[in-house]
């Protein structure tokens, strides 16, 4: 019977579990969980003259967060994420439903184009839209040619040309959990539709809308959040003068050195995130369409 | 013919799920014997323990004589054809049948002429190349026997293997499964819930039911005499009755229905005042306009279903029971709604212990433990 | 009559559409190219002065862009191959096996994805710099493996959920070890899920502008050059190379287009 239990514990699962979910949880606890307590305790810390992080407990960092300045870059990083997300599902939405329902053999060609794009750096990319919206550049001279505007019209450095570099960063991710759910949606379910007595229109808002929601969600979610974090957008296109959450949070941690503020700005956009994505599974979201 | 599977007393429970209970069974070899049952019977369970996919969790499992449970699966003589047939997906059809050879490392010239040679005797010849994605559900199917038959196994098992099947296509795998069993020799355990399957394939079938075998025997003997309540109903179409053993004579029992005394054969495993339960085949249920002597059955005819050369009559008790009466088609019938006395030779019906009678058993089990 | 005249001209306004969507998509890519080709050499580089191929030579001895580029190559490389080994292993492990505690790795899983990238880059840093690891090569790869892992371990249990676990049973059954028939069936079979996976680490490695931002110490990551430049204006030799990778991806996409990953006996 001896032999009966040392098979069993061969074929018991902790060692095989160990070695495979191992590596794993370490990472996770060491690069994920640990950082994030540290950047939460280091949010509530002092700092010296020197803006050396002093550990010793103050509620300064977070008073300081609702200085009128600051609530105005949370209104205006809100602002922009809410119309960018709106702008990307306005887009997204007709442009999924396209390319996800036809009929052309060239589905996947499509498909691919949206992604190809993003193989190259997106710092290149926003600089491309800069030398392109810039005084000197290609739209201005086209504009002036056509007599719509003089050589010195400015369309960079406005919340506009950050909503549009935005929009541009994002719509992919708008489209991609899209293009699954449509794609998803049985072909019949509209001839139904229409074989009962509903027009297009009614189609789309009784049968579409309603079972591609999943993906208008997860969308939203994938575009809004790390929208407000995105602060390299807003100092090419935005010049500084449109200014996010971001951006302070950059600033505290490489040219201000005010780390613990840093931190509590990170609590902030956390929470929100929490919050955000609560309201998501609420609304029946599936978090493994997150994942892309 | 010598014993080449044996289980003793095997049990095996998942947490406190108990899904097979004190098992003993006994495989004769060259044998084609089926495990019968409903899904959650414990037949697929039974199945995977002696190929080596579970530990039984007490009692013992022989293959020619020699425990293996402790074995894993790999060092079983025995192969197994999976109800999904499990077919590796990015191998071809030549590497998926020769992967068993691959293993023993077997020559590769000896692979490839024992490969193309069972290809052929499952007629898949010209496949070679081929990816199981591109192969018909019949085709996989051969596939998957082929991969274990070649292995030349003392023992396979087969897991639903036709379940995924159309009808017409079941029905041809059915008579070449057989076919290829009888040629090859090797001993089948076979695991079905189709009992038209199990009954035109099996040399013996074990019936089980809730972990436990109920009957283990021919086809025929399960049919003609079924042991349990639930292989008679289980097993084609009966008609049962509940009642109470009021005397015995001569091996002719009366016994008391709800609806009047009627007679059937019986054991002396039987005493006077036991309940139990007849089973009659609505081919062997007579009926008469007149009563019948030694039977108190009234009926009324209620419906006649036509169902090609025999008719089904469908008449219902004073207490509302329902019975099944087959008749040859083309005889006179009595009008729906009249009168009739139904009643069978003594010989025809079988008298069965009651479940009550297995209550106990499992009673006695529960004080042992 | 009056329905396929319709129907016409709502296929051409999706037409349409998708052009102008995807015009959008590209435009930033057009620039790009036609600056790579820019004869300017003042600053900010943004007056078109006329056509040259120069940039495409002066690349080469760029040294320090050459070497940004290099370790951003390396980097990728490296964090791939450990965020695949490392995913792969934990999507088989969390899928296969019952252990306390895989509700909440499940869940810390998400918090890479669905967190803004300027906040982990902040959280890596904190606590690179309370640990008094280096900044340097070592953080950046590490990092990168912690964004990363969570997407191999999604694609590879994307793979898992058709996987019929029946035929590593087959494999035993048929006279094949643990060990033998990981490599001959698991490893095989989840290959496409693998590959996927690995390709999209590469891709998140090789753009990572903000983590890295953060954790990089002094060693420049190509993406990270670029910013710097872009206070200065980009250079056309930049560009050039952005141009030239670009090629390289879309030849990439054909090539693999094509068929070598989709086999086609795959699909399930």
């Amino acid at each position: 019977m001896s032999g009966k239990t040392s098979k069993h514990e061969f074929r018991s699962n902790t060692l095989p579990a160990l070695v495979t979910v191992g590596p794993v949880a370490l990472l996770l606890l060491f690069l994920v969980v640990a950082p994030l307590i540290l950047v939460a305790v280091m949010s509530f810390c002092k700092t010296d003259e020197y803006y050396n992080v002093v550990y010793e407990f103050t509620a300064a960092n977070y008073t300081k967060l609702l200085s009128v300045e600051y609530v105005k870059i949370y209104a205006r990083s809100l602002l922009i994420s809410f119309v960018t997300t709106f702008i990307c599902v306005l887009i997204g939405y007709p442009f999924a439903y396209i390319i996800a329902r036809t009929k052309s053999k060239k589905k996947k060609l499509l498909y691919m184009l949206v992604i190809i794009p993003f193989w190259t750096n997106s710092l290149i990319r926003i600089y491309g839209w800069r030398s392109f919206l810039g005084n000197n550049g290609w739209l201005v001279k086209l504009l002036t040619l056509m007599h719509l505007a003089d050589g010195s019209a400015e369309l960079l450095y406005k919340t506009g040309t950050t909503i549009l570099g935005m929009v541009y960063c994002f719509v992919p991710f708008m489209v991609l959990p899209l293009y699954t759910a449509i794609e998803k949606l049985d072909g019949s379910l509209l001839e139904a539709s229409s074989d009962l007595g509903a027009r297009p229109l009614r189609t789309l808002i009784e049968v579409i809308l309603p079972l591609t929601s999943g993906g208008i969600f997860s969308g939203c979610i994938m575009v809004f959040i790390p929208c407000l974090g995105y602060f390299f957008v807003s100092n090419i296109l935005g010049g500084g003068n449109t200014d996010m959450i971001g951006n302070l949070i950059e600033r505290q941690f490489k040219s201000a050195n005010n780390w613990p503020l840093g931190a509590a700005l990170s609590i902030i956009l956390i929470l929100l995130t929490i919050l955000l994505v609560k309201i998501y599974q609420k609304l029946g979201g599936d978090m493994d369409s997150l994942g892309v | 013919m010598g014993t080449i599977v044996e289980m003793i007393g095997v049990n095996k429970r998942y947490g406190s799920n108990h899904v097979v209970k004190d098992l003993n069974l006994t495989v004769n070899e060259g044998e084609f014997l089926t495990l019968l049952g409903s899904s959650g019977c414990g037949k697929t369970t039974t199945l995977r323990m002696i190929a080596g996919f579970e530990e039984p969790s007490t009692g013992s499992i022989k293959v020619e004589g020699i425990p293996v449970e402790e074995k894993e699966p790999y060092e079983r003589n025995v192969n197994t054809v999976f109800q999904t047939y499990a077919l590796f997906p990015h191998k071809t059809i030549f590497d998926n049948i020769a992967y068993g050879l691959k293993m023993k490392k077997v020559p590769k010239p000896e692979i490839k002429e024992r490969v193309l040679e069972m290809m052929e005797m499952v007629q898949l010849s010209g496949f070679e190349k081929r990816y199981p994605a591109q192969l018909s559900g019949g085709q996989k199917q051969r596939v998957a026997i082929a991969r274990a038959l070649i292995n030349k196994p003392r023992v396979l098992l087969l897991d639903e293997p036709l379940g995924a099947l159309d009808l017409k296509l079941r029905k041809q795998m059915q008579l070449e499964l057989k076919r290829l069993q009888k040629k090859l020799n090797i001993t089948f355990i076979y695991v079905t819930h189709d009992q038209e399957e199990a009954l035109t394939m099996s040399d013996r079938i074990a019936i089980m039911h809730d972990g436990i075998v109920d009957q283990l025997d021919t086809p025929v003997e399960i049919y003609e005499h079924p042991a349990t309540r639930f292989v008679a109903t289980f097993i084609g179409e009966t008609n049962t009755y509940d009642g109470c053993v009021t005397s015995i004579h001569e091996g002719i029992a009366t016994v008391t229905l709800e609806n009047g005394a009627v007679k059937v054969k019986c054991d002396d495993s039987f005493s006077i005042l036991e309940y139990a339960t007849i089973s009659v085949r609505p081919e062997k249920m007579r009926f008469q306009t007149m009563p019948h002597d030694g039977f108190e059955l009234v009926a009324i005819v209620k419906d006649y279903i036509y169902v090609g050369a025999v008719l089904k009559c469908i008449v219902s008790l004073p207490n509302g029971n329902e019975l099944k009466i087959e008749r040859l088609a083309g005889q006179e019938l009595p009008p729906i709604g009249s009168r009739i006395y139904p009643y069978w030779e003594p010989e025809d019906a079988v008298l069965i212990h009651n479940d009550s009678y297995k209550i106990f058993k499992i009673l006695d089990e529960i004080k042992l433990a | 009559m009056k329905k396929k005249g319709k129907e016409k001209r709502d296929k051409g306004l999706s037409i349409l559409f998708c052009s102008a969507v995807y015009l959008f998509l590209f435009l930033p890519l057009f620039v790009v190219v036609a600056n790579s080709f820019n004869a300017t050499t003042t600053k900010p580089y943004l007056s078109w002065k006329g056509f040259t191929l120069d940039w495409y030579v002066k690349l080469w001895s760029n040294s320090s862009l050459l070497e940004s580029f290099g370790n951003t190559m390396l980097i990728a490389l490296l964090s791939t191959l450990l965020s695949t080994v490392i995913g792969t292993l934990g999507a088989v492990g969390i899928y296969r096996y019952k252990f306390k505690g895989k509700g909440i790795i499940n869940g810390l899983l998400y918090i890479p994805v669905v967190i803004p990238e300027i906040v982990i880059g902040i959280a890596l840093l904190t606590i690179f710099s309370n640990t008094g690891v280096p900044r340097g090569m070592l953080t950046l790869i590490l990092s990168h493996v912690s964004f990363c892992v969570p997407y191999v371990i999604f694609n590879v249990r994307a793979r898992l959920s058709g996987y019929d676990a029946s035929i590593e049973e087959a494999s035993m059954d048929l006279g094949a070890n643990r060990i033998v028939t990981f490599f001959e069936i698991t490893l095989p079979v989840l290959a496409p899920g693998i590959a996927g996976g690995a390709l999209l680490a590469f891709t998140l490695s090789i753009d990572d502008v903000i983590i890295s931002y953060f954790v990089n110490g002094q060693t420049k990551t190509y993406p990270l050059k670029v910013m710097e430049s872009i206070k200065s204006g980009v250079s056309p030799d930049v560009n050039a190379l952005s141009a030239l990778l670009l090629l390289g991806t879309i030849g990439l996409v054909f090539i693999t287009q094509s068929g070598i990953l989709s086999g086609k006996h795959n699909k399930v």
